[in-house]
Order: structure tokens, then sequence, then C-alpha cells
């Protein structure tokens, strides 16, 4: 026999603690972050997404070099170590470091052999001076959160590329790029999404299923091959930046259908509550009933859905710049670095190139978790 | 009736633990069952009556936990404390149907839809005992026989949602007894039910309990059903047990405050509250005329529907002025549609409803455009059934008893602030609570601010769906009080939809019985509750359970 009261239950203890006092003039959003608080792996995931996107508004100043630098004499540099402690004729001290490399090439294969050379002490530090650069293209700075004392030296924590550029300060200056991506992308979604989907709940009849129609029309098209048809429209003489928004509406043009539906899902439930009806036979105006009543049971699940969709984003850019149709260098996304993975040589001699495909999973993981935990706090008062 | 004891209940205490604090949910409450007696568990929400049901039977929901006390039971060959079985394992489930059968409220979820009626109680039956599929299968119809399911070998290949709620609590009980316990829990098994489905269920647990003499705890709000059934009756209050008493000393000489105050409650339904006597001359304030709403059920031929379900079929009613009219009836009546399609919710698909407004000449609703309908939004009110769901959770208490003021007068948001303070004044609750929202007050509370929202704009005629359904019973009679005084105050005209006969006899004038869309009778209330014309009428107002068990046919005399 199963118990079909414990979900009464505990609606009956949301009750008695909101009358114990601590909720007693409680908003909706106190109780909103009271729920999400408890879900831990939420927690974890919200502080993982802030630092993420923090990394992604301070990428100029967290970056060791602009992403464009190269240097030929350090291609495919390995990861260098942090060595805390200096031990020299002067004894033993508390001195960051990192090593130089002692490079030869391998007179077989023409590979460039790379020895971390004991000589060679690059001394580094926090908020060193480095390249100049434009803070939001706005300020000229020169300080970096970390790097080497003196700038002309070789400093690679994760490894260089194929044209020694810093590996570091290029995944930074991805996340920018990828992370907005998601947000600019989901963000087009929800408007088109948001009036396609409430039109379609509330309206209903036909103009219901004529947006229904639609959106299963877009879902049925096999998205890989629809992307790289829109993509392979763009002009290839387009600036960098133009292609960039054409791809965020590409993506977007897609993303919408799942947002409308979860829209059209809730507006569809609200026209028949009791307190929908109460407010029209209040004589609310349609407009009103809509913005005042219905929407402000819709914010959280919105939000829900936005986080869940920002991943969808993200991996969609990714999968389209790995295949080199997204973005287009001097653009440095994560797709776009993993598009140096892509062969042979890279898995064998230089594995830290994935570092950028761990930085989408963290990414994609850490907002899903996060919606998970928005979506089951979302509703408060849910039964 | 044997004296022996089979289930001791000791210092039994539940806790619910909830963020830093945690709920009392059952405090230190002892009893005893004896053989082939009922013993009633009576008590408002939040009483801890179902939770100490289901602490028996070592169901109680998570987080909560059985935190002492004793369950002992006797299973002939010495005692078993409950409470150290645990809440999983083989003895436990041992007990479990077997010694001790559970029936909820709820017939519908309690039951698998995807089994048949017949797999679920054979399933039972074969878990427990060691006899063959052809031999649990005998035993499975002649238990849908006992508890009078007809048909019973073609009862056990159909499917739970083919049967009516009645019929799911019969097989829900069937499935119970299927291996013969000898202790009964029935926890609100009539609650979900209509009056009529009620008594027939409220009878057959009495029978099956005399021919078997099993043990009966039955858990419960109503007073009526306690009268009715009820050897011994325990009494609980928020998590305590507050008397334990037999059945005629309760009701003849309750000892503690709270059973006095809750017998006051409920005998204060018994008898109609005083009404001033109506003038000789009745002016109509709205004519319901042959209204009917007719769904279609299916697209049919060229989408011409061949089949309708007759929400309504032909009502005619006339509400006066200054008049309380109940309408009555059980489930699916259509009581709750008529209701809403007067104020064209649902529009209606035939007759009119004449209304005739404070100013003009009378319109006809049924008929009427969304601008004659704004106008009159002012003036024809709803109250509805649930106070939890129809206050907007998002909304503080002043927004949303300031929203039809705010359409349909032009105040300013100073007027309008001093007149929700004012009102949430006049139906009992303090001025100052308009900043809180809605899940800080109890379900009473909540009906009050519904009440103060329907009477804000002095509204001339009140539709009230079930109003006083989702309360307790000690609060229904305060809500109908203050619905009284207000109709006083400001000349209301009222529509009373309720299922209840005893708040429809407290409350209302005259009173109208539907059943399936139709009006069947029409009458003065006490007319139609002392002597009922129509056959359906009897058969309702005998089915409703008295509070009184003197009334009973083994009252002593």
């Amino acid at each position: 026999m199963s118990a079909p009261f414990d979900t009464a239950k505990d609606a009956d203890l949301l009750d008695q603690q909101v009358h114990a006092g601590s909720l007693v003039a409680a908003s909706q959003w106190t109780l909103i972050w009271h729920k999400f608080s408890r879900h831990r792996l939420a927690m974890v995931a919200l502080v993982v997404v802030v630092l993420i996107y923090l990394v992604a508004a301070f990428a100029e100043f967290l970056a060791p070099y602009d992403p464009g630098k190269f240097d030929p004499r350090h291609t495919f540099a390995p990861p260098q170590q942090i060595h805390l402690f200096l031990t020299d004729e002067e004894g033993t001290r508390f001195a960051p470091h990192v090593l130089g490399f002692k490079s030869q090439v391998d007179p077989k294969s023409f590979r460039r052999l790379f020895q971390p050379d004991p000589e060679k002490v690059i001394p580094i530090g926090f908020f060193v001076e480095g390249q100049p650069y434009k803070f939001w293209g706005i300020w000229d700075a020169n300080r970096h959160f970390l790097g080497p004392m003196d700038k002309a030296d070789p400093f690679f924590l994760i490894g260089g590329d194929r044209l020694g550029r810093d590996l570091l300060s290029r995944t930074i200056h991805g996340t920018r790029i990828s992370m907005s991506i998601g947000l600019v992308g989901v963000t087009l979604s929800l408007i088109i999404g948001l009036i396609l989907g409430g039109i379609s709940g509330y309206r209903g009849g036909l103009i219901d299923r004529v947006i229904q129609r639609v959106i299963e029309f877009i879902r049925s098209v096999p998205t890989i091959p629809l992307w790289l048809g829109l993509a392979a429209a763009m002009p290839k003489d387009w600036p960098p930046l133009q292609i960039y928004f054409a791809i965020l509406i590409i993506l977007s043009l897609i993303g919408w259908t799942e947002i409308a539906r979860v829209v059209r899902g809730r507006f569809l439930s609200l026209r028949r509550e009791d307190f929908v009806i109460a407010a029209r036979l209040d004589g609310v105006s349609e407009f009103r009933l809509i913005m005042r009543h219905m929407m402000p049971s819709l914010y959280s699940h919105i939000i829900a859905a936005i986080t869940l969709a920002i991943p969808n984003m993200i991996l969609a850019e990714t999968a389209l710049s790995f295949l080199g149709l997204g973005l287009q260098p001097p653009i440095v996304s994560w797709g776009v670095l993993l598009q140096d993975a892509q062969n042979l040589r890279a898995i064998t001699q230089a594995p830290w190139l994935f570092v950028p495909g761990i930085c989408v999973v963290v990414a994609v993981l850490a907002l899903n978790f996060l919606g998970d935990g928005v979506r089951d706090a979302a509703d408060p008062y849910a039964k | 009736m044997s004296d022996e004891t089979i289930l001791k209940v000791r210092n039994l205490s539940v806790d619910f633990p909830i963020q830093k604090s945690v709920v009392h949910a059952v405090k230190n409450v002892s009893f005893d069952l004896k053989r082939g007696e009922t013993l009633c568990v009576v008590g408002e929400s939040g009483s801890g009556k179902s939770v100490t049901a289901r602490a028996i039977l070592q169901l109680v929901a998570k987080p909560g936990a059985i935190n002492g006390g004793q369950i002992l039971l006797d299973t002939g060959s010495g005692e078993v404390d409950i409470v150290k079985l645990g809440s999983r394992g083989l003895a436990i489930r041992e007990v479990r149907g077997r010694r001790i059968a559970m029936i909820f409220q709820e017939p519908m979820t309690s039951l698998s839809p995807v089994h048949t009626i017949g797999h679920q109680i054979i399933e039972t039956i074969l878990l427990h005992e060691k006899v063959s599929k052809e031999e649990a299968r005998k035993r499975a119809a002649a238990l849908l026989g006992r508890v009078r399911i007809p048909e019973p070998e073609k009862a056990l290949d159909r499917y739970s949602f083919e049967f009516s709620g009645g019929m799911r609590q019969r097989a829900m009980i069937a499935m119970a007894l299927s291996c013969n316990p000898e202790i009964l829990i029935a926890d609100e098994p009539t609650t979900a039910l209509d009056v009529t489905t009620q008594a027939e269920i409220l009878s057959l647990i009495r029978e099956l309990q005399r021919d078997r003499g099993m043990a009966v705890l039955f858990i419960t709000h109503d007073m009526g059903v306690v009268a009715q059934i009820a050897d011994r009756v325990m009494v609980m209050f928020r998590g305590e047990k507050v008397e334990e008493a037999g059945v005629f000393d309760l009701f003849e000489r309750p000892q503690q405050a709270y059973t006095r105050a809750l017998l006051g409650s409920v005998l204060k339904l018994e008898t109609p509250a005083p009404r001033p006597p109506r003038p000789t001359a009745e002016k109509p304030i709205a004519k319901i005329e042959n209204l009917e709403l007719h769904f279609p059920l299916n697209a049919g031929f060229m989408g011409r529907p061949t089949n309708y379900l007759k929400a309504i079929d032909g009502v005619s009613l006339t509400i006066n002025q200054g008049e309380t009219v109940g309408v009555v009836g059980e489930s699916g009546s259509g009581k709750t549609t008529l209701g809403r399609t007067l104020l064209r919710v649902y529009d209606p698909t035939g007759g009119q409803v004449m209304y005739w407004p404070s100013n003009g000449e009378p319109v006809d609703i049924a008929t009427l455009n969304k601008a004659g309908m704004k106008s009159l939004y002012g003036e024809v009110r709803m109250v509805f059934q649930d106070p939890h769901s129809s206050l907007n959770p998002r909304m503080t208490i002043y927004q949303t008893i300031s929203e039809p003021l705010r359409t349909n007068t032009d105040m300013t948001e100073r007027q309008m602030m001093d007149r929700v303070s004012e009102l949430l004044s006049r139906v009992g609750l303090p001025p100052d609570i308009g900043d809180r929202y809605p899940h800080a007050f109890s379900g009473g509370q909540r009906q009050r601010i519904s009440i103060a929202r329907a009477v804000a704009v002095r509204p001339r005629l009140i539709i009230a769906d079930e109003p006083t359904s989702a309360l307790d019973v000690s609060l229904r009679h305060q809500v109908l009080d203050l619905m009284r005084d207000l109709q006083n105050e400001y000349g209301l005209s009222y529509l009373f939809i309720s299922h209840d006969i005893s708040v429809i006899r407290y409350f209302c004038d005259r009173v109208a019985v539907m059943k399936n869309g139709k009006i069947v009778e029409v009458g003065d209330v006490v007319q139609i509750c002392e002597q009922p014309q129509h056959e359906y009428t009897q058969s309702l107002i005998g089915a409703v359970p008295r509070p009184d068990p003197r009334l009973r046919a083994d009252a002593p005399q």
C-alpha cells in the first residue's frame, strides 16, 4: 500500500513552519532561496557558475598574456610547474618561480623537445606588470593577476599551443566568448519563446495549434546539418564580430522552442487556477491579468528554463566552432580552441590542448545542476 | 463485545524535524483498542490523528519519526512492540496487511490504475498466504461479493478507473480484508465520498466489523460520523489526547473544554440561524430561466457532435433581493458549474439569466457582451471553495483585496489603503496585515480575506461556492456568521452552493436540490430538510450522519 499522503504532509509542514513565525512575512523570493539553499549540489554549482562568470568578466586582468601573443620558440611548450621555494647558494627561501626550458630538436622527427632548465629561474608574482591591454575596451592597464616578473620570460602554466601561444590566457579569454554566447543567445530565445509560448498558451485554439506544429517542425530538423547549412550561408568576408552575432541568431532560432513550450504549459495550467478566475471576476483587464497576475508565477520557471538552456547554447557553439563553421579566429572561444585538438598529434604530444574541453564539461555540468536546483525551488508553494 | 485488549499504545510521540525546530505531531498519546470495538479518533486538521494511525503501521512519512513510546500488539502468543520492529523488514510486513490493515481517504490514489482490481487483491492474498492462484481468485471474488460489489467475478478483471468512488473504496476495503486482519485502521475513508455513498460505506464497515469481530480504529473529523459508528471516542487537539470516553458519554457529558467547544460548533449548525422574516412582496435580483450548458463529447460526423455532456440541463431559479438561496447536490450534480456560468466563466449554450442592476434596466447575463459583463463584476461577486488556490500566492493581501477597487472604482492609493484596513478589521483580521502573503495565514483566515475581497466593492449578489467546505468545523459557523452579518449590513443576496446539508440549513432561506444538472426540488429550507418531497432529496437528507448517537439503531434507551 503506497502512501498517498507524503506530499500533503510536506505542505502541512510548510504551513506549520510558517506559523512557527520565521516565514510569516516572507516574500516568494525568500521562500525560493530558503528551498534552494537546502539543495547542496545546486549551491556548489552556483558558486562554480559565479566564478566562471567572474573569470569571463575579468578575462584581460586574469590572463597572463594577450590571447594572440605568439612565441615561435615555444611551440607546444609543456605546462610548467610552480615552485614555491628556491634553493641556491644563499640557502632556501620563499620565492615562487617556474623554470625556463632547455629545448633541443629531435634529429629524427624534427620535433622540438622541452626540458625544464633548473638554471633558468623565472620569478613569478601577483599583480605583475605585463603586456598593456584595454580593460573592457575602455581603460588602459598593464597589471595582470598572475605572471612572470619580467614579461619577456616564458610562462606556460597549462602549456602552449602550436604557435607558442599561452593556452591559459586563451582559455580565459575563450570563457568570455563561450559564456556570453550562452547568455545572450538565451536572452534572444527567451524573448521569442515568451511571446510565442505566451500567445499559444493564453489564446489556445487555432493559433496554439499552428505555433505548436511550427515548434514540432523546427525540433524535428536535425540540428547539426541545419546549423551547418545556415553557417555555410554566411559570407566569408564578414568581420568576426558580425559572425559572432549571426551565430547567436542561428542558435536562438532553435533554442526558443524549448522555452516556448515551458511558458505555454504554465499558461495553460494557470488559466484554470482559481486565483486567475478570481482576478478575471474582479474585472481586471486582459493585459493586467497576464502581466500582474500570471507572469509573477512564471518568473521562477523561466529562470529555471534559462539556466537549463544556457548549457545547450554553449555546447552548440562549441560543436559548430569545433567543426570550423562557427566562430573564426582571431575570436577565441572554447570551441575554437578545441579545433587544435582535432588531430592525433595533439593527443599524443600535447594533451593539454584538451583543457578547454574540460572547461566546457565543468561549465555545462555546473549550469545543469544549478538549473535543477532552481527548478526544484522554483515553486515554493508547490504541493 | 469482549474486553480483551488487542492493541495498547503507550506514550506515543511522533516528531517532524524541520529546519532548526521540531514539530511534535503526536505528544505522549496513550490508548487501548479492544477486540471487536470501534474507536474513533476525532480532531481538526493538524491534531495528529492521522499521524497516530500511520505510526501504528510504521508508515510515518519522512522526515517524521516515532520518538518514543510503545505500540504493543497482542499476537496471541505474547505482545510485540511495533515501535521496535522498525519501518522495514519482514517483521513489520508480517504485521501490515496480515494483522493490521489500513484504508485511506482517497481510493483513487490508493489503488493502482494499471492493474486490475482482482490482480491487486489476489497479489495481496498470495503475498501473505500459501494458497494456489485459483484458490486466491475464488477468495478475492468472495471478498468483492462480501463488500457488495455486483457481479464480483467480472469485477475482478476491471480496472480501478472503471469504478466510481464508492466502488473503489469498497474494493479497497475488500483488499484490506483479504488476509483477515484483526485490526482495521480507516483513515477518513469517507471524506472524499458523497454523503449517500458515505452512508453505505459506513454501514458496510460496521457490518463487517460485527461479522468478523475486528477492532476498528476510525479516523475522522466529522462528529456526525463519530455519532453513527463509534463505540468509544478519543478526541485529539494539536497532537495531544484531550479526552477519551464512550460515545454516549462523550456526546452527553463532555468533560474537557475543547470537546465542549468542538461539539458546540457542530451542534450550532444543527439548528438554523435566526433569520428575519422574508417580506411578502419579493423583488427578484436574478432570475435564471431554462439555463443550459452542454459540452460536446465527440466531434462526430462532419464535426457535428452527436453526444453532449449536459452539465446544466434546463435550470430555472430565482434569487430575490436580500435572500440566501442554497444549491445542494452531490459531486457531479453541476452546482459549481451553475455558479460559474452565472458569471460567464463558462458561456451557457441556452436559456437566460435576467439580472436587475442597481440602476437601469434588467439585463440578460447569458448573452451580455464583454463591456456589459465588466460593469457587472463590481455588483456580482464570487467566493471560492478553496482559499488556498483562490488567493494569488505571489500577491500581498493588500494587492489582492485592492484589485477589485482598482478596476471598479477610481479610488486613490491612499483611499484604497484605508478601505482595505477597514475591510480587514470588518472580517475580523488585524488591519495591518496588508503587506503579508497568503501563505502566512490559515485556511479560515484566508477565507476571510476572500470574503473581504468579495465585499470590497459593495456588491449586491455574491455567489459563494462551497466557502466552508475546506474549513474545520469550528471555523464553519464563524465564517457563516460573518457572511450573515455582512448580508444584514450591505443588503446582500447570496447564491450559496454546498454539498453539506447542515450548513445549508444553518445559513439559507430557500434551497434548490440539484442532480445531474437538473433541479429536482426547490423550497423553503426548513420544509426541504424536514419534509423532503422528491425521492432523491429524501435519500440525500436521510444519509446525512447526525451528530447525535441516540439516533442510532443500537442506542440504549
